[in-house]
């Protein structure tokens, strides 16, 4: 996040890593001291995800894949969609009840007592707690990305080939994503030091990254380019999910040349929304005004 | 005697009231929260566009899953939101339980008045104070939307359709009445809820029209009162349901509101009976 500050009187900066790792410990005491809570979240999150599946199911049992000639077939949708998944699992494991309660914090006056720890505050905030129950999505989400991987590379018609550089690129674009959405979280967080009150935080936030659950060729079609232009360079949230599963999955319009332009782009994304939402959060942080007696 | 009656109506009618008021103090923040549940319909519109294209070859219009067209497709999914408009219950089964949990259900027992009918004139008041500010955003919706929809149907399909859409509130009612009374025997029934949540959401067609089940699924779909919630509406206004099935469909459905409401009545008699509170 930010480098520590060096002063004479205080040499050493906070041990990032060290708190953050607290952090996860912490979180991961508390939810196992409730353990079939736990058990019961993982099973819910997992459901819904796996209905999801039968949805899709469904839907290619009717066609052969999403948008004609994309190339978005069965397979390589599937690998999209555990790309959704790892994505969206990340962010809820680690950022959503944070930016939740940094609302709740703002309301409260409670922001004060962040403001007064030395360490960075946005990193305190964001990191805060572990929604370690989240992270089953994650599981299926890796378990789904490998069947369909499997699929693709073993089909009899032109099979894909997916080697060690695929793999560890798609990981570095996952993260990416998650940064991008990230930022967009936390900035929205912010916003509730201006209007006192955020409860439709999560609402608008699931409409936005709506948007970005399928492929963006889909918007690219005449009433659509508005939107696909202004989701994927205003608030680049279509190419969170979008340029590690082209990359992995390699449908029809994505060839290792025709991908460049995207994924430089969704490189200089990821910097841009985390210095601009960092800028967002530094600006909200003025305004604050305590609620406190 | 008459004056009894009035009285009661009186009661009524003050519950009424007090539910519509309470429900339109905070409305500016209602009608954009009902705009914005339309965004989700855009991305819809482009995943299904998408889909009708690769079936039709790159021609969407002659593509067909099953009997749907991509105009009908979308057509749907701007029924159901209406339907669910009438249907959605939220926080009626989990407002039960934590009631019995609370205690606070001790005051129906003290005070000379029915919670079921208590909770169903409150749940009236909330609809009406929800339809009175959501007809804007709906109406505003559907005008742009217009094209997606067929040509005026006749009447008897109109009237069928608000006669399931009236029906799909009471039969949402009590069946999720019906749910909460449950916590009378288990206290905690969140995961109980959100199973039948999960269940609800996709067998009662919402997240897409059940004719695409495949054919095992379908017969099972169609012993469940949960098409009624969403999918049955829609699906008579589209002309989806021939003449024949429409008369049977109602019928069944006025058998599963008969069989909710006996449900809820017997569930809150027996739970009464085992019940046991505490405190002041």
């Amino acid at each position: 996040m930010n480098e520590p500050s060096q002063t004479p009187n205080v040499p050493r900066g906070p041990a990032y890593l060290k708190v953050l790792l607290t952090f996860a410990r912490n979180s991961l005491i508390r939810d196992m001291t409730f353990r079939t809570n736990f058990i019961v979240q993982c099973v819910s999150a997992t459901s819904w995800t796996l209905m999801n599946i039968g949805f899709y199911e469904i839907i290619f049992s009717h066609t052969g894949s999403i948008g004609a000639s994309t190339g978005w077939g069965k397979y390589e949708f599937y690998v999209f969609l555990a790309t959704t998944w790892l994505v969206n699992s990340l962010v809820q494991a680690f950022f959503m009840p944070n930016a939740q309660e940094f609302s709740e914090l703002i309301r409260t006056g409670n922001l004060d007592f962040a403001l007064l720890k030395p360490i960075d505050t946005q990193f305190l905030i964001s990191f805060n707690k572990v929604e370690w129950s989240s992270l089953s999505n994650f599981g299926v989400g890796l378990l789904l990305l490998i069947y369909g991987v499997m699929q693709l590379t073993t089909r009899p018609v032109s099979p894909i080939e997916v080697n060690a550089i695929t793999v560890v690129l798609y990981f570095f674009f996952v993260l990416c994503g998650v940064a991008i959405l990230y930022s967009l979280m936390i900035a929205l967080a912010a916003t509730s030091i201006w209007l006192g009150r955020n409860q439709s935080l999560y609402n608008f936030w699931f409409y936005i990254t709506n948007f970005s659950r399928y492929p963006m060729e889909i918007y690219n079609t005449g009433y659509g380019q508005p939107l696909y232009y202004t989701f994927t360079f205003i608030i680049p949230v279509l190419i969170v999910v979008n340029v590690p599963a082209q990359l992995m999955a390699q449908p029809l319009a994505a060839t290792s040349e025709s991908i460049v332009p995207l994924a430089s782009f969704a490189v200089v994304a990821t910097l841009g929304s985390l210095l601009a939402s960092r800028l967002v959060f530094k600006r909200a942080l003025l305004s604050y005004r305590s609620a406190s007696s | 005697m008459a004056n009894a009656v009035y009285n009661q109506m009186l009661t009524w009618w003050v519950i009424l009231r007090l539910g519509i008021e309470e429900r339109l103090v905070y409305r500016g923040d209602f009608a954009l929260g009902t705009l914005m549940r339309f965004l989700p319909i855009i991305t819809q519109i482009f995943l299904w566009w998408a889909i009708f294209e690769s079936i039709g070859d790159g021609d969407q219009s002659v593509a067909r899953i099953g009997e749907y067209s991509y105009s009908d497709m979308v057509a749907y999914y701007l029924l159901t939101m209406l339907t669910r408009a009438f249907s959605s219950m939220p926080g009626l089964a989990s407002g039960i339980a934590g009631q019995v949990r609370n205690g606070e259900i001790k005051k129906f027992m003290i005070q000379p008045i029915d919670m079921i009918g208590f909770l169903l004139i409150n749940r009236i008041a909330h609809k009406l104070a929800y339809y009175s500010v959501a007809i804007g955003p709906f109406a505003l919706v559907f005008f742009l939307c217009s094209g997606f929809f067929p040509d005026r149907p006749d009447m008897t399909t109109i009237a069928a359709f608000i006669a399931t859409l009236l029906m799909g509130f009471v039969l949402g009612f009590f069946l999720e009445a019906s749910i909460g009374m449950i916590s009378f025997w288990f206290l905690e029934v969140s995961s109980l809820l959100f199973v039948y949540m999960l269940f609800s959401f996709f067998l009662s067609g919402h997240m897409f029209p059940l004719d695409m089940l495949p054919a095992g699924w379908g017969t099972i779909v169609d012993f469940l009162p949960l098409k009624y919630l969403a999918y049955f509406p829609a699906a008579v206004f589209l002309g989806k349901v021939p003449e024949d099935e429409l008369a049977r469909g109602l019928l069944i459905e006025l058998g599963w509101i008969l069989f909710f409401i006996a449900f809820s009545r017997f569930a809150f008699w027996r739970g009464l009976k085992r019940y046991s509170g505490f405190g002041g």
